[in-house]
C-alpha cells in the first residue's frame, strides 16, 4: 500500500502504528533492551501475527502498546505508538497522558493473556469481573452490565451462561476461563485486540475451539488482532500478516502466504525448518531424525543428518503392562468417608519393545502422565500388574524395585523445575550414579559425568555450574544426561520437549532419537503434541478418559486413524501450511472430568483388531455422539 | 462448615485442658500462698499457715484441687480471689473489657497503618519509600514495648501534659497504650503486607486488571488487597497470643485496669484461682479468634469456601 492511496481512504489507513519501538529493563548489569527499534502497522479488521521464541521480545512488545510495561519495570525509551480508533487524529500511546490511557484500556483496545488459569482474578465471580469492564467504560449499571455480561458469554459459546455469572474461576476448566477472558475483552468492542499466546497453555481439541471462536468474533465485529505466539501452526491458521521477531529485533515482515512460501531471513528460514508438520512423514513405516538447520553466529548452518530410526526389536518386550488401573480417592467427608474417586488410568495395557519409542498421546485428564508416574513408582497403582523383562514389579523385593528405578529414568516436562538450583549440574549427573552405588571411585564418576555430559552435547566442564547459567534447551540436556546416568533401559520423558522453543525442541528429539540408536534404549513418550509423535515414535497409544482407545504403528495410527477421538485430535492440530485449506471438523464440548462418585464405575471399552498389531477401541454410539 | 466448627471447637477443649493443668501446676511450683497472705503479720505459728491452707482448700492433693476448678469453670466458677475473697468471675468481668477494647483499637489502629504503608512500598519496590518503610519498621520491630510506653509517658505527659499517664478514664486514655501495642504491630505488618503485595502483584490477573483500565487505586484496593489478605488474617490471628503477651507488660505501664494487670497481680500474690481463670479465659480467646481467622479464609476466598 503506497501512502497516496491510505491518504486517500481513511479505512486504508493502519490502526495502530508502532514506529521504531523500543523498550529497556533494568537489571543488575545495566539495562537490557527487550525491544529494539521495531516497527509494524496493524490493519483495521486484520490480523497481524507476532512470531518468535522465548527472550525474542514479542511479549513486551505486545504490552508495550498499551504502555503495561510500565508496571513491569520496563521504559519505553523511544518511538511511537500510533492509534487511530476513529477519523481524529492518531493518538501517540507512548506519549498520553495516563487518564488518556486507561479510557483506551479495555475499551478501544483489549488484551487476552496466555495463562488462562492464572489471568482471572480468583475472588471475584466471572459475573463482577466482565461486568467491571462494562460499568467503568460504558457507564452501564450493575443489572444492565450483567445482562450484557450474559450475552458476551453465550458469544464465545459458553453454555448455562446465567449460572456462570455467579460462578467462581477455580470452578471452570482451563478453555471455559480463557473464553471468559475473550468474553471481558471484547465487552466494549475494542477496535485492536492484543492476544499473547492466548492457546498455548490450552489442549489442542480446545486450542482449535478458540481459535474458532476468535476468529468467528473478529469478523462479526471487524476487531484488529495482534495475535502473539510462538506456534507456526496457529500461525497459519490466522494471520493475515506476519512479523517476524528474534533477540529483540524485527527480522522479517510479509504477508502470511509470502512467509511460508519464501522466508528471506535466515532466522525465519531456521525457525520454520525446525517446525513439526503434521503428515511430513506420511508414507514412511519407521520414524526419522531430520537435519535442523540452526543459527550459528548470523550463518543459518545445518545440524545432524537424515538417519530412518530402524533401532526397535519386536522379539520380546521389555515391559509390559496388563490391565493396570490407578485411581486417587478425592472428596471425603466429616467422618473420612470417600466420595469421589479420580479414575486416572483404567485396565490399561500395552508393551513396550527394546528400542522403540511408544508415543503416549492425550489430553489433560486423560491420564497419560499416571501410566509414567507409576512405571517409575512414584504412585502405587490400584490393580494390574507391571512385568519388566518379565518380573512382576509386584513381586519383586525392595531391593529389586530400587535396581528397577535404576531401569527406568524419568525426564520430566519443565527443566527449570527439575534441577535443585543450589547444586551444580555435575551434583545433579552423579547423583544417580552414587545412589545405585554404580560406580565408587570419585574419579571415574566425574569422568562418566564428563562423557554424559559429551553425550548430551554439552561441555565436561559444564558439571560445575549451576541450573541457572544455563538456557531451557542446555538444561533439558542436563536432565537428559542425569537421567542416563544410571544406565537405564526404559525412559519415561514426560512432555519433556513441550515446554521448549521449536528449535530446540527438535534439536532435542533429535538427540533423543541419536541416543536411542547408540544405546538401544526404549522410550514411553508421554506427549500431546501430535507432530512431535509423528516424528519420533514407532507405536503410538491414543488416551482418553484414561483408557487407550486406539493403539498401533504410527503409521497406521497417523494415516488410518479409525477412533472418533483419534481423528478429532488429528485435525485439531494446527498445521503450518496457510496453502492448505482443510476441511475441519468442528469441535465443540469440554474434554470429560475423570472424577467420578464412588460406585460409579467407568465402563471399560472393549478393542478390536482392525489390521496386525492396529486395535481400536469399540465405540458406543451415545460415546461417537459426544466424542 | 458445621462440621468444621465442631471439630475446632473440640479443640478448643483439649487447648483450655492443656494451658489450664500446666498454669496450675506450674504456679504450685512459685511457693506458698499461705506465707504469703501472712507475710508481715508479726508472729506466725505453723499453726496459722495449715488453717489458712485449710480454708483455701491448699490442703488437698493437685489432681483434686484441679479437678474442682475444672468443675467450676462449667458452671462459670472460677473460685474466690485469695486476696479478699472476691469471686475471681467478677474480677475477670470487670478487667476483660479493658483488655478487649485496648487489643482491637490497637489492632485496628496498626491494620489502617500497616495496609496502606505496605501496599505503598510494594508498589515502590526499592526505590527510597520501599527503603524508608523498611528501616522504620525495623526500628519499630527493635524498640522493647516497656521502654516505648515509658518515652511516651515521658513526652505527652511528664513534658507536655497533654495525655493522662495512667489509667483507663475517657478515649484520651486509650492514646499511649493503643499507640505503644500498635507500633510494635504495625512494624511487623507492614512488612507481611509488603511481601504478600509483591507476590499478588506479580499474578497475571492484576496484569489483566490494568488492561482493563482500572485505575491504580481499584486495582491495588480491589483486586490486589483481597488477594494480599489470607497471610495477613492468618498472622494477625497468631499474632492475637503475642499481643495478649504484650499487653501484660503494656497494661502494668500504663496501669490499665485489665486482665494482664490481673494475671500479673495473681503472680506476684501467688493468688491460684485467679491466675487460672484469668489464663483460661485467654486461651478461650485466642482460640476463638483463630477459629474466626479461619472461617474469614472462606469469606476471603471462594476456592476455600468450597472445599
Amino acid at each position: 500500500m503506497s501512502d497516496s492511496t491510505a491518504k486517500l481512504s481513511p479505512q486504508n489507513e493502519p490502526l495502530l502504528s508502532v514506529r521504531s519501538l523500543s523498550v529497556e529493563f533494568g537489571t543488575g548489569q545495566g539495562p537490557f533492551k527487550a525491544v529494539k527499534d521495531v516497527s509494524f502497522d496493524v490493519r483495521p479488521g486484520k490480523t497481524l501475527a507476532v512470531v518468535g521464541e522465548s527472550g525474542s521480545g514479542k511479549s513486551v512488545t505486545s504490552l508495550a502498546i498499551m504502555r503495561l510495561t510500565d508496571y513491569t519495570g520496563g521504559r519505553i525509551v523511544g518511538g511511537e505508538v500510533l492509534f487511530r480508533p476513529d477519523e481524529a487524529a492518531a493518538v501517540d500511546l507512548v506519549q498520553a497522558p495516563d487518564s488518556k490511557l486507561r479510557q483506551i484500556r479495555g475499551n478501544d483496545i483489549a488484551m487476552i493473556f496466555q495463562e488462562p488459569m492464572t489471568s482471572l482474578n480468583p475472588v471475584f465471580t466471572i459475573g463482577n469481573q466482565i461486568a467491571e469492564t462494562l460499568i467503568l467504560h460504558e457507564g452501564l449499571n450493575m443489572r444492565d452490565a450483567r445482562l450484557r455480561a450474559r450475552e458476551l458469554l453465550q458469544k464465545v459459546r459458553l453454555p448455562d451462561a446465567d449460572k456462570l455469572l455467579d460462578r467462581y474461576p477455580h470452578q471452570l476448566s482451563g478453555g471455559m476461563r480463557q473464553r471468559v477472558m475473550i468474553a471481558m475483552a471484547l465487552a466494549c468492542n475494542p477496535k485492536l485486540l492484543i492476544a499473547d499466546e492466548p492457546t498455548t497453555a490450552l489442549d489442542v481439541t480446545i486450542q482449535a475451539q478458540i481459535l474458532n471462536i476468535i476468529r468467528d468474533l473478529q469478523a462479526e465485529m471487524g476487531t484488529a488482532v495482534i495475535f502473539i505466539t510462538h506456534d507456526m501452526g496457529v500461525v497459519a491458521e490466522m494471520a493475515d500478516d506476519v512479523v517476524v521477531m528474534w533477540k529483540g529485533e524485527k527480522v522479517e515482515q510479509a504477508p502470511v502466504r509470502e512467509i511460508f512460501a519464501a522466508p528471506k531471513h535466515p532466522y525465519t528460514r531456521a525457525l520454520l525448518s525446525a517446525v513439526p508438520r503434521l503428515g511430513s512423514l506420511t508414507g514412511q513405516p519407521l520414524p526419522k531424525r531430520t537435519p535442523v538447520m540452526v543459527i550459528d553466529g548470523g550463518e543459518p548452518k545445518q545440524v545432524g543428518d537424515t538417519h530412518v530410526q530402524d533401532t526397535a526389536d519386536y522379539a520380546k518386550p521389555i515391559l509390559q503392562v496388563e490391565k493396570l488401573t490407578t485411581r486417587f480417592d478425592v472428596g471425603k467427608t466429616f467422618f473420612g468417608r470417600v466420595t469421589h474417586r479420580v479414575h486416572a488410568v483404567e485396565e490399561v495395557s500395552f508393551d513396550i519393545y527394546p528400542g522403540e519409542t511408544l508415543a503416549l498421546v492425550g489430553e489433560s485428564g486423560s491420564g497419560k502422565s499416571t501410566i509414567g508416574r507409576t512405571l517409575q513408582q512414584l504412585v502405587e497403582p490400584t490393580s494390574g500388574t507391571v512385568r519388566f523383562e518379565g518380573r512382576d514389579m509386584a513381586a519383586m523385593s525392595q531391593g529389586e524395585r530400587r535396581r528397577l528405578r535404576q531401569q527406568i529414568q524419568y525426564i520430566f516436562q519443565d527443566p527449570f523445575a527439575s534441577l535443585d538450583p543450589r547444586h551444580t549440574v555435575g551434583y545433579s549427573i552423579a547423583e544417580p550414579i552414587v545412589v545405585h552405588g554404580l560406580i565408587n571411585d570419585r574419579k571415574a564418576i566425574e569422568r562418566r559425568v564428563h562423557e554424559l555430559l559429551e553425550q548430551v552435547g554439552l561441555q565436561p566442564q559444564h558439571a560445575k555450574r549451576y541450573p541457572h547459567e544455563f538456557s531451557g534447551g542446555q538444561r533439558q540436556r542436563v536432565c537428559i544426561a542425569r537421567a542416563l546416568a544410571s544406565d537405564p533401559k526404559l525412559v519415561i520423558a514426560d512432555e519433556s520437549v513441550s515446554a521448549l522453543d521449536v528449535s530446540i525442541q527438535a534439536q532435542i528429539v533429535n538427540l533423543l532419537m541419536e541416543l536411542q540408536e547408540r544405546r538401544h534404549l526404549s522410550y514411553l513418550f508421554i506427549t500431546h503434541d501430535m507432530a512431535v509423535v509423528e516424528k519420533i515414535s514407532h507405536r503410538v497409544a491414543v488416551m482418553y478418559l484414561g483408557q487407550i482407545v486406539e493403539i498401533g504403528t504410527r503409521q497406521a495410527i497417523f494415516e488410518n486413524p479409525r477412533h472418533s477421538y483419534t481423528r478429532k485430535l488429528l485435525s485439531a492440530v494446527p498445521i503450518a501450511d496457510p496453502e492448505r485449506e482443510r476441511a475441519k471438523m468442528r469441535i465443540e464440548g469440554e474434554i470429560p472430568s475423570p472424577v467420578r462418585p464412588v460406585g460409579q464405575e467407568p465402563a471399560i471399552h472393549r478393542m478390536h483388531e482392525v489390521e496386525p498389531g492396529h486395535w481400536v477401541a469399540i465405540e458406543a454410539e451415545g460415546l461417537r455422539g459426544a466424542a | 462448615m458445621a462440621g468444621f466448627i465442631l471439630k475446632r471447637l473440640l479443640q478448643a477443649i483439649f487447648v483450655i485442658l492443656a494451658v489450664t493443668l500446666i498454669v496450675s501446676f506450674a504456679v504450685r511450683l512459685s511457693g506458698d500462698p499461705a506465707v504469703m497472705l501472712l507475710s508481715g503479720g508479726g508472729n506466725v505459728t505453723e499453726q496459722d499457715l495449715q488453717n489458712i491452707r485449710q480454708a483455701l482448700g491448699l490442703e488437698r492433693p493437685f489432681h483434686i484441687q484441679y479437678l474442682s476448678f475444672l468443675q467450676g469453670i462449667f458452671v462459670g466458677d472460677f473460685g474466690n480471689s485469695f486476696m479478699g475473697a472476691t469471686p475471681v468471675a467478677a474480677l475477670i468481668a470487670q478487667a476483660l473489657p479493658a483488655t478487649l477494647l485496648l487489643a482491637f483499637v490497637s489492632l485496628l489502629i496498626s491494620i489502617a497503618l500497616s495496609v496502606p504503608l505496605g501496599i505503598y512500598a510494594a508498589v515502590h519496590r526499592g526505590r527510597w519509600p520501599d527503603q524508608l518503610i523498611r528501616i522504620l519498621s525495623l526500628v519499630g520491630l527493635s524498640f522493647p514495648n516497656f521502654w516505648l510506653a515509658i518515652m511516651l509517658v515521658l513526652l505527652f505527659s511528664i513534658m507536655l501534659g497533654i495525655l493522662p499517664p495512667s489509667g483507663m478514664e475517657g478515649p484520651e486514655s486509650f492514646v499511649m497504650p493503643a499507640l505503644t501495642m500498635a507500633i510494635i504491630l504495625t512494624a511487623t505488618n507492614v512488612r507481611l503486607v509488603r511481601t504478600s503485595m509483591l507476590e499478588t502483584l506479580s499474578q497475571q490477573y492484576i496484569m489483566v486488571a490494568r488492561s482493563k483500565g482500572l485505575r491504580d487505586n481499584v486495582v491495588l484496593y480491589k483486586h490486589a488487597l483481597r488477594n494480599s489478605a489470607i497471610p495477613l488474617v492468618t498472622y494477625i490471628g497468631l499474632q492475637f497470643g503475642n499481643l495478649i503477651g504484650s499487653i501484660v507488660i503494656v497494661e502494668r505501664v500504663f496501669n490499665w485496669p485489665g486482665m494482664g494487670t490481673l494475671a500479673f497481680d495473681a503472680i506476684s500474690n501467688r493468688d491460684y484461682p485467679v491466675l487460672q481463670g484469668t489464663i483460661a479465659v485467654l486461651a478461650l480467646f485466642i482460640v476463638l479468634i483463630n477459629l474466626v481467622v479461619d472461617i474469614a479464609y472462606g469469606l476471603i476466598d471462594p476456592r476455600i469456601r468450597t472445599e
